[in-house]
């Protein structure tokens, strides 16, 4: 475990320093260890894929205390079982209006376009953390053959429901956001509603699969 | 019920209180008053908890009208404000009779200036903050800027006001000090050359026209880390400054995504980070190196200061 100062009133935490499923499950149970403990002087929790970033309130504890305080906790750390990861299955239609990118990243691969959808649809994924706007979850890891670079360019605007993939990563655009992920396809379903409990579709440690739909099915489960 | 219509919104004017704190594991950023000394200064004059939801205008503000008499305080920048054509100053309350007709101009300071009205503006709270969040649009009124013809609800308020301003010795201690931003090391400061660090804090950086609340932009000699390969994405803090490919710097803000995978040279002390949110496209800034120490000072004194009642008033 190294720990690094982000700033007067947070400490990074890095369990390890690599992509890897061993080194999160080790940043998955800190994080629900001390969501579960909740000690007075943390403000925020945010989890990524091998750092967990802790903030706390400088006038009551300080750099050193929260490094004793996570060591402490930290001890705990292989005895902890994780919470049973839940299986989320999100439709998408692949490629046309929904998909811009599509065509693009199977010539980037030279590969035909059905097997870049064969290859997205055929993993479980492991939602790793969310990150970037609210239920916007980061997923991995793709299969080696379509691991594709970002946009050069973002777009300003990519429509709520976008599926896009960046390196080794896929993810769904919860919001109307700019992105520079490449948009391979659509799920009709809601990532992230605000009247609904959770919210968020994915939460960390979810393990997320997606299902090729058809346009017809698309308008069909988007209609409420 | 008190209500307040918007006659003409100004050019970017959203409901926000200190903001919702807590949720990064969700990917939310509490967003909050880019600058919540002047939020909780200019409520305090009202008679409202410091935290009420008020109305953050963004270098130019509106024109308002409320429906019942009430009592008002504008804080932050000067935006030149009248009612019924009579000037108003800002960090001082006055007393508003229903269908007075308040207009607010153009900046002649900073960013930002909060109309705070006595009671708080109320909507619908999105986890424990009325903050609109306007990237996913939630939060605030509607969760969005507002625009010409809203009515915002006002809570009931006290129905006796005591018109009031801020004292000389605390408007002395928030005297506008853009041109110096204390910052303290961050995470990835090692990662950048001696060359580039008295550069970093040796030149003057401006803010482009690109900055809003995600984040500052700023302009000055390109800075470079001796990352060798792209850095793994983690968790970054409101005010953390990320060197970008093209070695210039960004503030990330209120709005701010949670995550990042550009090195952080720096990240602005607590107790200055209520400046950014006065700070203007074209503005240029200076950064001064503190230690943890004298950052969490700063810091105590800022909140003693916001917690000293009634000296805080002339």
């Amino acid at each position: 475990m190294r720990f690094r100062a982000a700033s007067d009133s947070a400490l990074l935490v890095y369990l390890g320093d690599e992509i890897s499923l061993k080194v999160h499950r080790r940043v998955l149970a800190l994080l629900q260890i001390l969501q579960r403990e909740r000690p007075g002087w943390l403000t925020n929790l945010q989890p990524a894929y091998c750092s967990l970033l802790v903030s706390f309130d400088p006038l009551q504890i300080d750099h050193s205390g929260v490094e004793v305080a996570v060591r402490e906790l930290a001890s705990h750390l292989l005895e902890t079982r994780l919470s049973a990861a839940r299986l989320i299955e999100i439709p998408v239609c692949y490629g046309g209006e929904f998909g811009p990118d599509l065509q693009e990243v199977a010539a980037l691969h030279g590969l035909p376009a059905q097997r870049i959808v064969e290859l997205h649809s055929s993993r479980t994924y492991h939602a790793y953390f969310l990150g970037f706007a609210p239920g916007f979850a980061y997923l991995g890891d793709l299969a080696d053959e379509i691991a594709t670079p970002r946009l050069a360019t973002p777009r300003k605007i990519v429509p709520p429901g976008s599926v896009g993939i960046a390196g080794k990563q896929t993810a769904v655009y919860p919001f109307a956001t700019p992105g520079g992920w490449r948009l391979i396809g659509r799920t009709p379903l809601r990532v992230f509603a605000a009247e609904r409990e959770p919210m968020e579709m994915i939460t960390i440690g979810d393990k997320v699969c997606f299902r090729a739909v058809s346009a017809e099915e698309f308008r069909v489960l988007e209609s409420p | 019920m008190t209500s307040l219509l918007v006659e003409s919104p100004g050019l970017l004017t959203t409901v926000q209180d200190l903001g919702r704190p807590g949720f990064g594991a969700r990917g939310i950023s509490p967003s909050g008053a880019a600058d919540p000394v002047a939020l909780q200064l200019g409520n305090s004059l009202v008679g409202n908890a410091p935290g009420a939801a008020a109305l953050e205008m963004t270098l130019m503000g509106g024109n308002f009208i409320l429906s019942e008499p009430t009592a008002i305080a504008l804080a932050g920048s000067d935006f030149g404000a009248t009612l019924d054509g009579q000037a108003l100053d800002t960090w001082r309350s006055y007393s508003v009779a229903a269908g007075e007709k308040l207009r607010i101009g153009s900046t002649r300071s900073g960013a930002r200036c909060y109309l705070c009205v006595a009671g708080g503006i109320q909507v619908e709270p999105f986890l424990g903050s009325a903050s609109t969040h306007l990237v996913s649009g939630l939060g605030g009124f509607a969760g969005r800027s507002l625009r010409k013809g809203d009515l915002v609800k006002i809570r009931d308020a006290a129905t006796t006001f005591v018109e009031r301003a801020l004292s000389s010795t605390t408007l002395r201690i928030l005297q506008p000090r853009k041109v110096v931003v204390r910052v303290t090391d961050g995470p990835q400061f090692d990662l950048f050359s001696a060359e580039s660090v008295r550069s970093f804090y040796e030149s003057e950086f401006r803010v482009t026209e690109e900055s809003n609340r995600l984040g500052l932009h700023l302009e000055g000699p390109a800075l470079k880390s001796t990352l060798q390969q792209e850095m793994i994405t983690e968790g970054v803090t409101l005010g953390a400054i990320q060197i970008t490919l093209s070695g210039q710097p960004i503030f990330l803000f209120v709005e701010q995504q949670t995550t990042g995978g550009y090195p952080k040279i720096a990240n602005v002390i607590s107790a200055d980070l209520f400046r950014i949110g006065q700070l203007r496209p074209r503005d240029n800034i200076r950064f001064e190196r503190v230690s943890f120490a004298q950052a969490r000072a700063a810091w105590l004194e800022l909140r003693q200061l916001l917690a000293s009642g009634d000296t805080l008033f002339a």
